[in-house]
């Protein structure tokens, strides 16, 4: 069967520093795919790659079959790729509503309802404070909104970049159940980067490990999380 | 049971930061309630608490973001000065009081090098120097060795803090994890009495919280105070002294790592039931005991 998402041979620059340095993975329709490495090896710029914002110099990415590489990040949007960037960039001037509502105007209309009640159900403090500023919630409560406005869009492909930053112990713990929910009963392939590797590879039905641009291994999840040298470098702690 | 605390209390070293009944509104949410707590020299002390519970609100207050409309905020220096912060401008503060912070998204300049990011931070005792005026530019020598110290210092942490290979990159380009470090150099090098940190371990990978932790264990070793907002409990429970825990604005818990740990009204509002037992034994024998793995 065809991937969901395939990249092959991706090679992306910031000027003449070369972060990515060929990188080949794909991501099959209902899995949940974990990327773990270093800070700095280059995860979410792999992420941001897939949507367009750095556009890659070399190499081909294929959503669907189709060729999206040179596509506008809006065009990507449209054919089903929503992401939760790393370090919330939500809109602060507008409502958490109204972040919501723009995370949906690529969806259906029909579901929408169904969606803000699910994420309001999620994250109970999105609903405390629905009329209240993007730009006045606390650190953690932008992370759930700008989860919850990449959920609103109804994703075939959801790309979340480090879910768990900023969260209370007790909120990573109902993330990563989250995750794990809208990936059985909607079948939502989703495409994680995490450092807390621990959770991250637990979760996902497979992982790739990144290091200086390149991934490096792959393999199931719960696979990599008993292999003593992932354990070494990621897990534990000296 | 009071006789326990107040030998307990005798052997600690002397209170930095007195904070009493501290409170703020935003409209009309009431963003810190009646919060009191101290804080002492050589100590971390932690704060921790669920997402939006005033934490950060805290340290706004405390280093002239906000202005509390009630409440007290002490600093007392070693050398028996005593800074009243709930009336000092922000860059007072910062200047006169000794308080130095790092933000939970990142501020550092990000289009200077890291060794420049290093150098404005002392910007302060370089402009002294200067007598306030443009001598510095005609190479006066009080200046010429102002400048020189502002380097040495900014070297000396850019190697406790390991960016010395990456001194002349834009900081804007460090990773992450190295941005985090960048801000707690630039912080220590205004030499603060106080060192206010939101979220030094976030996004850091559980090797690279327990190099924050040995940095950290190595500031207060020297003298300086830290209050830690901070939702990795492998670095808060394994380095605070003292722990704060807010939750909707209020103080609802304090004491030792060991205390909150084990306090039901913080598992039920923060950290949650321990859910060990749903990791999967055989694939984790010899997972008890180890720090690196987070629940």
């Amino acid at each position: 069967m065809t991937p969901l998402l395939t990249v092959s041979r991706l090679h992306t620059f910031y000027g003449n520093i070369e972060a990515l340095k060929g990188v080949d993975m794909e991501v099959h329709q209902g899995e949940i795919v974990s990327l773990i490495g270093s800070n700095g090896a280059g995860k979410s710029t792999l992420l941001m790659s897939i949507c367009g914002n750095p556009q890659a110099r070399y190499g081909h990415i294929h959503f669907r079959g189709e060729e999206i590489t040179r596509l506008p990040s809006y065009q990507i949007v449209r054919r089903g790729i929503a992401q939760s960037p790393e370090g919330r960039r939500i809109f602060p001037r507008m409502t958490v509503l109204e972040n919501l509502q723009m995370g949906a105007v690529t969806a259906d209309p029909a579901h929408f309802e169904q969606d803000l009640e699910r994420i309001f159900t999620l994250f109970p403090r999105l609903a405390e404070r629905r009329n209240q500023r993007g730009g006045t919630l606390s650190g953690g409560e932008q992370q759930m909104l700008a989860i919850g406005r990449a959920l609103m869009s109804r994703p075939t492909l959801l790309l979340l970049d480090e879910p768990s930053l900023g969260l209370a112990p007790l909120v990573v713990k109902q993330i990563f159940k989250v995750i794990e929910e809208i990936n059985r009963e909607q079948g939502m392939t989703i495409f994680l980067v995490e450092q807390n590797a621990y959770h991250a590879l637990r979760l996902a039905h497979r992982a790739y490990v990144m290091v200086s641009g390149r991934i490096i291994m792959t393999g199931p999840g719960r696979e990599l999380l008993a292999n003593p040298e992932i354990r070494k470098a990621y897990l534990e702690a000296s | 049971m009071a006789s326990v605390e107040q030998n307990m209390s005798a052997e600690r070293p002397p209170v930095l930061l007195d904070v009493e009944h501290l409170t703020i509104r935003f409209g009309g949410l009431l963003a810190v309630d009646d919060v009191s707590f101290q804080a002492r020299r050589g100590e971390i002390t932690a704060i921790i608490g669920p997402n939006g519970a005033g934490k950060t609100t805290v340290f706004n207050c405390l280093t002239g973001f906000y202005r509390p409309e009630v409440g007290r905020l002490s600093l007392r220096h070693p050398n028996g000065a005593e800074f009243l912060l709930e009336r000092m401008e922000g860059h007072h503060i910062a200047r006169d009081a000794g308080v130095a912070r790092t933000f939970q998204n990142i501020r550092l300049f990000q289009r200077m090098t890291v060794l420049e990011n290093l150098i404005v931070a002392q910007h302060n005792s370089l402009m002294r120097a200067s007598g306030y005026t443009a001598l510095g530019l005609f190479g006066a020598r009080r200046y010429r060795d102002a400048e020189a110290e502002a380097v040495e210092l900014a070297r000396l942490w850019l190697d406790k803090v390991g960016l010395t290979p990456q001194a002349d990159w834009e900081a804007g380009n460090l990773p992450y994890g190295a941005q985090r470090r960048l801000e707690i150099a630039r912080a220590m090098c205004t030499r603060p009495v106080l060192l206010c940190l939101d979220e030094p371990a976030a996004g850091l990978n559980p090797r690279e919280s327990h190099e924050l932790n040995l940095l950290l264990e190595g500031i207060v070793g020297e003298g300086t105070g830290i209050l830690l907002i901070e939702h990795d409990m492998s670095v808060v429970m394994e380095i605070s002294d003292h722990i704060i825990v807010l939750d909707h604005g209020s103080k609802i818990a304090e004491g030792r790592p060991e205390q909150i740990r084990n306090d039901p009204a913080v598992i039920r509002a923060y950290l949650g039931e321990d859910d060990e037992a749903e990791i999967a034994p055989d694939l984790l024998p010899d997972q008890a005991g180890e720090e690196g793995i987070r629940p």
